[in-house]
């Protein structure tokens, strides 16, 4: 990633707490794991879905039906980005007719994001509820969105740059907070 | 790298890495055909038009299956509701359909060449689907894909293109592809129709297919188009058959479960009988689905993520 790191807001320790917490507080709100199924944005919101699948499972013993979601191919703004824009796969390998769908993020920002994976997760189906579980809220905001489950809430300039790190992807688990390079 | 290539015109420049990008695009492509609703917003608002010199129902179709999928406008120009058949030069064509503003041209045309040709006159991408005997890059693409869904990486495998060679761009395209992604790859047919030049594709040349079928991983008969007997390249189909014509008999003395390929449309009972057709063996169907994912990846490429970093 590119930029000066500025401090570290997480660790591994912290970061396992903030999904424990996510966790149970989606069980919570929904009463139970009924109908709900955890879809997580590529790329680091995929391996954040399985864990709190993971953490339900411990303590629910009920395997929540978990999916991959890429949105690519949803964004607004194809024609200006100049990377990350290649397509992955979206694996969703159950019927959302009906589910509470909790999608999984690591950072919200602008909401463009999830945006465009309302579009794509409405495109597969029509859910009952959709929810929002982010690891970081960093403001900015540029669309009326906000997030049902809230790791943890960093205040930032339009100059930072809030980077999870997840084992599966970036070797450690981590939050960081950098300064894009002048 | 980047993704900065303006048009696809063949196989024969496009590197391994290229290759490997647009048949990773394809996966995504092709589960979206299989969703209830098979209609993304990604290119909505942009233009793609496809203009067809020859007779092709299945690429065009799939071409403009491909771009409405991504949610473009498609529109195609068929030669013989066009003005084309009232005298109008390809330069004269392509300069009007120049006028109207596509974002993506695709073409087939029966001049070897053509394609190169109109992507010099063009802002816009052009896709060559199909350049006389020359390249047919998409097929060779879902060629390559569906191959490497049953089988992983190529990198040693043996595929035997067999048939009318000479004639077939669908062969050359197969064959700058698949030695790219390191397959061992066989030229089989008759003299006439096999020419020895072909060796210096980096291709391997036979006129006896049997000798080669031992341990092939796949195979894929061309279609033998019937006006080559009226040529005098051909002594009867029916020798044509006996001899390099596919069917599950014959595929048995490979050894193993081989693949059989088979661009379209068959000629049943001339290069492929229906026992094998038909069989567990063939994966004719699964390249029709195939062909339409590859294309939606190259249309989103071209029009969608022009400078997107490959990684």
């Amino acid at each position: 990633m590119e930029g000066i790191v500025k401090s570290q807001l997480m660790d591994a320790q912290d970061l396992r707490r903030v999904i424990t917490r996510i966790a149970h507080e989606i069980v919570e709100k929904n009463q139970g794991t009924q109908e709900l199924a955890l879809i997580g944005i590529r790329r680091r919101g995929a391996p954040l879905a399985e864990r709190i699948q993971q953490t339900i499972f411990e303590f629910e013993q009920v395997e929540v039906p978990l999916g991959v979601l890429d949105i690519t191919l949803y964004r607004d703004d194809l024609t200006f980005v100049h990377e990350q824009a290649i397509v992955r796969e979206t694996r969703i390998p159950f019927n959302i007719e009906g589910k509470t769908v909790i999608l999984v993020d690591d950072v919200l920002f602008t909401g463009r994001t999830i945006r465009s994976a309302l579009d794509a997760v409405i495109d597969l189906g029509r859910p009952q509820k959709i929810q929002l579980a982010v690891v970081i809220d960093r403001g900015h905001r540029e669309l009326p969105i906000r997030a049902d489950y809230v790791g943890k809430n960093v205040p930032t300039s339009q100059k930072e740059i809030i980077a999870v790190c997840v084992k599966e992807i970036d070797d450690i688990d981590a939050v960081m907070l950098l300064e894009k390079e002048a | 790298m980047k993704w900065q290539r303006k048009d696809l015109l063949g196989l024969r420049d496009v590197s391994e890495q290229e290759i490997q990008f647009i048949l990773e695009t394809a996966k995504p492509m092709k589960e979206v055909l299989f969703r209830s609703v098979k209609k993304l917003p990604t290119l909505r608002g942009k233009s793609v038009v496809t203009l067809f010199f020859e007779n092709s129902t299945r690429t065009r179709t799939s071409f403009e299956i491909a771009g409405k999928v991504l949610g473009a406008d498609t529109s195609s120009v068929t030669v013989a509701q066009s003005s084309v058949a009232k005298g109008e030069s390809l330069l004269d064509t392509v300069k009007t359909i120049r006028a109207m503003q596509p974002d993506v041209v695709i073409m087939r045309h029966p001049s070897s060449g053509a394609a190169e040709y109109i992507a010099n006159i063009l802002d816009v991408s052009v896709i060559n689907a199909g350049d006389g005997q020359n390249e047919h890059p998409t097929q060779a693409l879902l060629d390559m894909f569906t191959l490497k869904e049953h089988m992983g990486e190529l990198a040693g495998k043996k595929i035997i293109i067999v048939g009318d060679i000479l004639h077939s761009r669908v062969a050359r395209s197969n064959a700058y592809g698949l030695l790219k992604l390191g397959a061992e790859v066989i030229f089989a047919g008759p003299p006439t129709l096999l020419p020895l030049e072909m060796k210096t594709l980096g291709v391997q040349v036979t006129y006896d297919l049997d000798s080669v079928l031992p341990g092939a991983d796949a195979v894929m008969p061309l279609r033998l188009q019937m006006e080559r007997q009226q040529k005098g390249l051909l002594p009867t189909l029916r020798e044509y058959n006996r001899v390099y014509g596919l069917n599950l008999k014959r595929m048995e003395q490979t050894g193993k479960q081989t693949l059989v390929l088979h661009p379209g449309p068959m000629n049943r009972g001339v290069e492929i009988e229906s026992d094998l057709a038909d069989s567990a063996l063939s994966v004719i169907e699964e390249q029709v689905t195939n062909g339409v994912a590859i294309r939606m990846a190259l249309i989103y490429l071209f029009v969608g993520g022009s400078a997107n970093d490959v990684d």
